[in-house]
Order: structure tokens, then sequence, then C-alpha cells
């Protein structure tokens, strides 16, 4: 579908929910709205693509309670919003769209989460994408190094083509907003496989160590929880150049989720499995178990960690023995180690000995 | 505390009052540089005090604390009572224990002459400066002005200078000392102290200069003087051993019954031989005579004879209004958001002595939430800064579950937490302290149970208020959905769709589904307005029955639109409403006049003849109130989610990754 055709097709979905308001209250009813619940206990394994996605279980917004109330006149004020957008051809950050709820007097956000969350409410329900409404996240820095050759349209319109390892500095190829063909197409790539990971201490060892050049692989900095344009990245790349994709991350609950969101589909946003997962990543980073094996130096779980293992252990998305196993073990020794923790071995045993092994073990690397 | 006096007179030969005070610093309150300065200025302010209330006079009382030298703080405490004649000036000043309080039993400040003169001996120990005294009797036409140097080997004190001079007042008496101390800010302190002396004093002003400059007034809340307190003779329940032998060396009595009769309450001659008789004493023995066994015998005796109760009106409570407005007149910068209504208890009795005791609440406003609560106590009108937690007040206060009426507590014991001053008064002849200090009040179980009887009462009225205002505020969310955001709502969706705004009436019923109350008193023009509306939020017309409590002699009848059906003693009101449309607004509305601002700050709304369920912002006409056409009281219950779904909104789980 073309852009135009897109916007359109969002205009009428939103003004259909804002009819249905209306119709409402037109018929003495109290207004309400219901919306696929997203909660872990509402997402379901789709066994076609492979991801997590919501299952058929619905929640109301009511304008029975004060808060169902404050947020269907959000939606109202926002399905305005976005109407005048698309026609002034204009787009806002979901930044700049809380803040213009600051004239929206009792319909206005307390908090940018709340816009956000309420913007992915409205993708739910009229199953566009915010881009249709012209909502756009900030510039969010994730980056890549390696040997895989882009062609992007610069903002003047001229196409650009870039090799993330020869035509950038050390920070490597920064991943845009948008990643959809319009803007980027995948040119060349000569690597064989590519490297998630979580920090941009661990991203820089690997780049200075050379671990691209040495093992033809593509390093991708995911800045922490990754961003939409960073799971949709990987995922273009996974599918169009067929690599396949290892996540190395932190040895801690909170880790482990990152994975999930990227391999599996994050709970907050399983409307989107299937366009931004890629259920093929495999596991790299620490586990309980190398804490044991490689005798890392750790930290103690904290009541938060606790509560987080915990909460992953009626998590469908970690249901598997793999992850059944590394998260009781984990309770069982109360302990956590960040990648970095590797160093303690000295600064290329990552690159020489942990990398190499995992990545022989599941039959990436010969 | 007479027996430590007696002491002390007793050896006052051999030993210099001097030692004595070295000795005893911390009974006298002189035991750091920071107490020994707030020390002072509250022996000087007790003094005054109970100088003008003797003389009737509303006190007017102004101190002033300056910094002189590194530790040395100058203390000056001006009063406008009657003012002492010169030749007993170097006696009240400057000799510790001459007092005319000393024996006597009534509710006074001080109350054993040590006090004041002890400030001028603590001054000239750490100072060697001597203390100006300047008094001016309403009599004269000049003021008496000397400064006095105390020996403290004869308990004497000499008069070093004096002078004849014209002081603009017409009567009252100024004391300056100079003396060693620390100055602070803080929960003890002069500033705090003077504070609650003006709470538990409503008919006294009180202006403060403190060293760092400024000046504090606290105004009087009450023209009117507390009654009188009267001597009373002791009680002889209670009495001591030694109190019992010491008033009979010192009685004028010649004859055993006689002492018995005339020194003690309560005790007729025929009481006096029963005791005597059983005791096994000659009626006519000589007081001054009566053996350690013999007072032993009596004290026996008087347990196994019928004695009259101590009486107690003898006693000045601060009241019920006055603590109230006393607390509003002090604490107003705290904004506080209510007042619970203080209990004075009716007086009780221990040891054979009378007391009193006496709580108020005061809740919300700039108090802080995350605090213990403060603790304001007070002896005879005069506040305890120190030893709070050795104190029954505090005692008590911990043993309330305070849970139950709304403050935070762990386990339901000790001090809670929340946005509360509670202030408690005990009133007696004779405090039983816990030390010679005066900080804090024993615990004596009798006062012990009163204390706590009228902390639970008072905290019941603040239980209701904050049932109340929780009830307002969930009412007030529904008002804001119906009154604010459908409205808006329905002009928005109106707009993207590009039809007319439609009539939302039936929605707004469909949400509230009640009869909503809102009451309001405001005061203008020495006028309380008073308001009821009414909201029809339901689908059909509604009658009902409006009740209130109000003193009906003070309605403006000009501002009464709408007559009662009936008026019940005076106070109980009652008003049929015969029709209000569905979703029309009804109100009932009227002005009261000459009632003091600050005694109608609540209204008590009731309602009947309408189910309970549909009601919001009133209660249903309690039993008691017995009117006939009350048939409903259940509560509403707590509506369940309808048909089962899911609240979208509300879901407790954390439905983001990074979280």
């Amino acid at each position: 579908m073309k852009n135009e055709e897109r916007h359109l097709r969002a205009v009428d979905k939103l003004t259909e929910l804002a009819a249905d308001i209306y119709t409402q209250l037109d018929e003495r009813k109290i207004p309400k709205m219901s919306i696929p619940l997203r909660t872990k206990s509402n997402i379901r394994f789709d066994r076609r693509s492979g991801v997590w996605k919501y299952g058929r279980a619905t929640g109301v917004r009511s304008a029975k309670k004060l808060t169902g109330a404050q947020m269907l006149l959000r939606t109202m004020y926002m399905l305005e919003f976005m109407e005048e957008m698309i026609r002034n051809n204009k787009s806002s950050t979901l930044r700049e769209m809380y803040y213009i709820s600051e004239g929206w007097d009792k319909a206005k956000f307390s908090a940018q989460d709340e816009s956000n969350m309420l913007a992915e409410d409205l993708e739910i329900i009229t199953t566009c994408m915010r881009e249709d409404f012209k909502l756009r996240p900030e510039e969010d820095g994730a980056r890549v190094i390696g040997n895989i050759t882009i062609q992007e349209t610069d903002r003047k319109g001229k196409k650009k083509k870039i090799n993330c390892r020869d035509d950038v500095g050390d920070s490597g190829y920064g991943i845009p907003y948008n990643v959809e063909r319009e803007k980027i197409t995948f040119v060349d790539c000569d690597a064989d496989f590519i490297v998630a990971i979580e920090t941009g201490g661990m991203f820089d060892r690997l780049v200075e160590n050379r671990f691209d050049e040495d093992h033809n692989a593509v390093l991708v900095h995911l800045k922490g929880q990754p961003a939409r344009s960073t799971r949709r990245f990987i995922k273009r790349v996974n599918e169009e150049m067929k690599l396949p994709v290892c996540v190395f991350v932190d040895g801690d609950p909170w880790s482990f989720r990152i994975h999930a969101s990227l391999a599996y589909g994050a709970i907050k946003t399983a409307h989107l499995s299937e366009y931004l997962a890629t259920p093929t990543a495999e596991y790299i980073g620490i586990t309980a178990s190398d804490i044991l094996n490689y005798d890392l130096p750790t930290d103690k779980l904290n009541d938060r960690d606790i509560q987080a293992l915990n909460a992953e252990k009626t998590d469908p998305r970690f249901s598997d023995q793999f992850w059944k196993h590394e998260i009781d073990l984990m309770l069982e020794i109360g302990k956590k180690a960040e990648q970095q923790a590797l160093a303690k071995y000295g600064l290329d045993f990552v690159t020489d000995t942990y990398l190499p092994e995992k990545l022989t073990e599941l039959g990436i690397m010969k | 505390m007479a027996s430590i006096a007696h002491e002390l007179a007793k050896k006052q030969k051999e030993i210099s009052v001097s030692e004595f005070f070295e000795k005893n610093k911390h009974i006298l309150g002189f035991d750091s540089l920071t107490r020994a300065l707030i020390t002072a200025v509250k022996e000087s302010v007790d003094n005054s005090l109970d100088a003008c209330e003797d003389a009737g006079i509303l006190p007017e009382v102004f101190v002033q604390v300056t910094k002189e030298d590194n530790n040395e703080y100058r203390v000056i405490v001006e009063d406008n009572g009657p003012g002492i004649v010169k030749k007993q000036v170097p006696n009240v000043f400057g000799r510790l224990l001459y007092g005319s309080r000393f024996h006597t039993r009534a509710q006074r400040r001080g109350q054993q002459g040590i006090g004041v003169s002890a400030v001028v001996m603590y001054a000239q120990i750490t100072t060697g400066r001597p203390a100006k005294v300047k008094s001016k009797i309403s009599d004269e036409d000049v003021a008496h002005e000397c400064e006095l140097v105390m020996d403290t080997k004869k308990n004497r004190s000499q008069t070093v200078r004096e002078d004849f001079v014209i002081w603009d007042k017409e009567h009252g008496t100024r004391l300056e000392v100079n003396l060693k101390g620390k100055y602070v800010q803080g929960k003890q302190s002069i500033f705090e102290y003077l504070k609650g002396v003006a709470i538990v004093n409503p008919h006294a002003k009180i202006t403060f200069i403190p060293p760092d400059g400024g000046t504090i007034v606290f105004e009087r809340a009450t023209e009117e003087m507390p009654p009188p307190t009267r001597e009373v003779k002791p009680h002889p329940e209670g009495v001591e051993l030694g109190e019992l032998l010491n008033m009979a060396k010192y009685t004028e009595a010649k004859k055993m019954t006689s002492f018995l009769n005339t020194e003690f309450s309560r005790i007729s001659l025929r009481v006096a031989r029963e005791i005597l008789d059983i005791a096994e004493i000659s009626h006519d023995q000589r007081p001054s005579r009566m053996t350690l066994d013999q007072a032993g015998n009596i004290i026996e005796a008087v347990n196994k004879v019928k004695i009259m109760s101590p009486e107690t009106d003898c006693l000045s409570p601060i009241g019920e209004g006055l603590i109230r407005k006393s607390l509003k007149n002090v604490l107003g910068e705290t904004r506080a958001s209510f007042y619970a209504p203080p209990i004075t208890r009716e007086p009780k009795v221990f040891g054979g002595n009378p007391f009193v005791v006496e709580v108020g609440i005061v809740y919300g406003g700039q108090l802080n939430k995350e605090d213990p609560v403060q603790i304001y106590r007070f002896a005879n009108r005069v506040p305890l800064m120190y030893q709070q937690g050795a104190c029954a007040t505090t005692q008590g206060i911990e043993n309330v579950d305070w849970r139950r009426y709304g403050l935070e507590q762990r386990g339901g014991k000790g001090i809670p937490y929340g946005p509360a001053i509670i202030l408690v008064h005990v009133a007696s002849t004779k405090i039983p302290f816990t030390s010679e200090s005066k900080e804090a009040v024993a615990n004596v179980p009798e006062i012990r149970e009163e204390i706590e009887l009228a902390l639970k009462a008072c905290a019941r009225k603040l239980k209701t208020h904050l049932n109340k205002a929780e009830r307002k505020s969930k009412t007030r969310v529904k008002f804001e959905i119906v009154q604010d955001i459908i409205p808006m709502i329905a002009q928005k969706s109106a707009k993207i769709v590009g039809k007319p705004v439609p009539d939302i009436a039936g929605t707004i019923t469909k949400i509230m589904n009640v009869v909503w109350v809102e009451d309001e008193v405001t005061y203008d023009k020495k006028k309380h307005h008073v308001s009821v509306k009414l909201y029809n939020y339901t689908p059909k017309t509604q009658k009902l029955h409006v009740h209130m409590v109000i003193p009906f002699d003070k309605v403006d009848e000009k501002s009464l639109a709408i007559a009662p059906s009936e008026v019940r003693d005076g106070t109980k009101v009652s008003w049929d409403i015969k029709k209000i449309a569905s979703t029309e607004v009804f109100e009932l509305a009227f002005d009261l006049k000459g009632v003091n601002r600050g005694e109608y700050d609540d209204n008590e709304v009731f309602v009947s003849g309408i189910d309970p369920a549909s009601i919001i912002g009133a209660d249903i006409l309690p039993g008691d109130w017995d009117l006939e056409h009350i048939t409903i009281t259940e509560d509403k219950a707590e509506e369940a989610s309808e048909n089962g779904e899911i609240d979208y909104d509300e879901g407790a789980e954390v439905i983001d990754d990074e979280e």
C-alpha cells in the first residue's frame, strides 16, 4: 500500500471510532470501547508466523469510571489531532504529541507513557501503525557495524549507498526511525550472522577486537530494550539477507526480556510481533549456567530482579525447557552477571573464547 | 513536691541555698544551657499569668530575649499584672520557696514557689549580674525599680539600687535578668513554649521578640477570663504520711478533731471523731504531738470511713469551645482542614485529688503526612516540653489503636503517623508528675483511663469527618465525569463525525443513577450561608425528605424560601421536597444570623423517603432521630463490575517488557 493510501485508510478508521462513541451517546448508552488485553496472560503463540500475538481476551474502556472516561476523551482529542496532521501533511514525534496535549484541558496527559500507550491502543483497534497516524518516535541512535551495504534515501530524496563497515566511523551506521523499503534497501552483504548486543561497552569491545572482520559478523547495538526500528531492521536483514541472528546480552531477568521482545514479540507491542520479531534469533547472552561454568564475577539479585524472574516463570514466552532451567537456576544461585564480567579473563576472552564457543555450539560458526 | 520543699526548708540552715541549687539543677530545669533559657522564660511567664489571673486581669505578656555575649542572654518578661508592693519585691524574686500558694490545693501553674526566684538565682550564679525588677501597682503614680542580689547563704536578697521611675503603664511588673544559656529553634524552644501557652491560655496576649529579631504576636482568642480557680483543702483520701505529719505540725488547731475538720475537705466533726476512734487517738490530743504510728493509723482509718468524694468544681478546664477557637487562632498557618470538636471530660478523682482531661485534634492542611503526629501536652495550662515518652498523655496516645480512626500506626500501637496534632490537657489541684522537674504526668491509672477515653471520643469525631470527606471525593469524581468529561466527549465526537452534539442526559443518568447531594457553608458579612443542592441524576422524577441539624432560631426568615415541614427541639429541621425532575437541580438555601464564625463549619444533612442506594453525599437519617417515615437504612453495596467485563485501564499487570 502506498503512503497516501495508508493515511487515508487511517482517517477512515479513526472516524469510525469516533462515530461509534457518538452513536452510543446518541442511543443514551454509557460510551465504551473494547480493546484486546495487553497482558502476558493474553498472548498466544502463532504457529504460522512463529511469534507471540495477542489472544482473544478483551478489556473494556468505559466512561463509567474516571480513568476510562478520561481515556475516551483523550482518544477523541487524539483522533482529531491525527486527522488534522494527515490533512495538513504534517507529522509529529511522540514527545511532541505529548506536549500538544497541554492544550487539551481535561484530556491532558500526565506523562508521556500515557500518550505512547494510547497511540498503541489506537494501532491495535484500527490495525493501523502509528506511522500511518503521522506519529514517529525519537531517533534512538542504535548503530550497526559490519560488511553490509545499505541504500538509504536521505531527507533531500537523494539515494546514498553506505557500507556499514567501510563508509562509517567507529560508532557505526545509525539506524533511522523509518527502516521501511521507501527509506532503506539492502544492496549487498558479505557476512555470516548478526550479533545484537545489549550494551555499548560490549559493542565497542567487539569493534575494537575486530570481531566483525575476523568472523564475518554484523554487529548491532541494541541500546537496552530495542526500539521498534532496531527490531524491524534486524528482522529485515534476517529475512532479506538470510543472516542468522544471535542476541548477546547481560545475564539478568531484564536481558532475558530484551531477547524475548526481539525473538518472540514484546507483550506491549504483540499486535506488531509479526512485523517486528525475529523468531529464529538465538540467545547467546550470559546464562545462570555460564555464571557457574565460567565462574563469572556477579552481583546479588535484588528484590526487583527476583520479582521479575518469578513473573517470567508464568510468562508463556519463557515456558520452554531452556528458559525454565535457566530462570530456576538463577533464582537458586541468587546471582546475576553483566556481559562485561567476561573481562575477568582478559579483554580478548569474549572474542577469542566465549563467543566462538557459543556460536560453534549453535552451528552458526564452524 | 511538697515533701522536697520541706526537706529543703529543713536543711536551709545547714547548707547554702546555692549549694542546693547546684546539686538540683536538673530538678529546677537548669541542667543544660538550652533548657536554662527556656526555663527562665517559662517560670517568669507562669508567674505573670498567675498574677494576672489572681487579679482578674486579661494577661498581656511581653517576652524579649536578646543576645548579650557568647553564651549570655538577656531575658525580659513584662506583664500587665497587678504589680507587687515595694517591700514584697525582694521576697518574690529573691527568696526561694517564698510564695503565697505553697501548701494550697488549687489548679495553679506554679506550685512550689521555687520558680521565678530560681531564675534570678541561676542568672546571678552564671553571670554575676543582679536582676532588675520594675513594678507598678495601680494605686501609685510611679513605678518602683530595683536591682536585686541574692545572698545565697541566708536565702535573702539585698536591694543594691532602687529608684522611682515614670512608667507608662497602669500596673504591671517587668523582670530583666542576664543569664548563661543557648537559644535554639525547633520542637523544644521558647517559641514552641509560648505557642503552647497561647493555645491553652486563649485569654492571654503574648508578644515575643526573639534574639534574631522580628516580633511574634499571639493575639488572644477570647476576651473572657477563665473562671477563677478556688483553693480547696486536701481530701483525706490520698494524703501521704509525711504530708499529714507536716500539716499537723503547722496547724493552728488545738485538738485533733478540729485539725481534721478544718484542714481537710469533706471531714465533718462527726467523721473526724469516727476516724479518731478507729485510729485509737484521743479527740483532744494536740495535733503537733501526733506520732508517726498515729499518722499511719489515721490514713488507714480514712479508708474505712465513708467520706464524700472531693469537690470537683474547683477546676478550670479550658472548655471545648475555647480549645477549638484557640487552636484555630494559634495554628492558623498550618491551614488544617479539620479541627475536631474537642472533648472536655467530666471531672474525676485520683487519690483525693480532682482532675479533668481535655483533648483536641487538628488534622490535614499543611501538616506532614509522613511524620509522626505532633503531640501538645499540657498540665494546668502549662506546656510540657520535655520527657514526652515518660508522660501518661503520650502513653495514652500510644495505647489507642489509631488505625480505626484514620491514622497510620504500625501494629496498632505507638505514636501514630499522619497529618495531625493531638492536644492533651490535664488539669488538677495536684498534678502527679513523674519527677520534680514537672515535665511528665505520672501514669496514674485513673488519669490514664480518662486520657484514653477522651482521645477515643475525639478520634471518633475525626473518623466521622474523614469518612465524609472520602464519600465526597468519590462523588466529586463521578461529578467530574458527567459534568465535564462526557459533554466534552459528546462535542469532540460530534465534530469529528460532522453531526450535531448529541443529548447526553440519558448517558449521564445511566452513569450516576443517584440523587447527588452537595452541601456547603460560607461565611460572609456576619452570616453563614447554607446551601444544599440536590441533583437528580436518575432517569425518574424523585421526591424525598431532607433533614438538618441547625439552630433554627438563628435562621434568617427572609432567606428561607422553603418552609420546613417540621422543627423538633429547635434544632432538628425537616423539609419535604416534592418533586425533582430527572437531570434537574433543586437548591435548599438559607442564612444563619448571630452565630459566631467557626461555630457552624459543617452541615449535618440527612435524607429519608428515598432508596439509600440512590443517594450520594448525604447520610440516611439515623434511627435515633426517630421519625416515622424512616424504614430503609442498609448501606449501598459496592457495585460489582458489570457483566464480568474486565476494566482495560485498571489492570494491575505491568505490560512493559522494560519494567
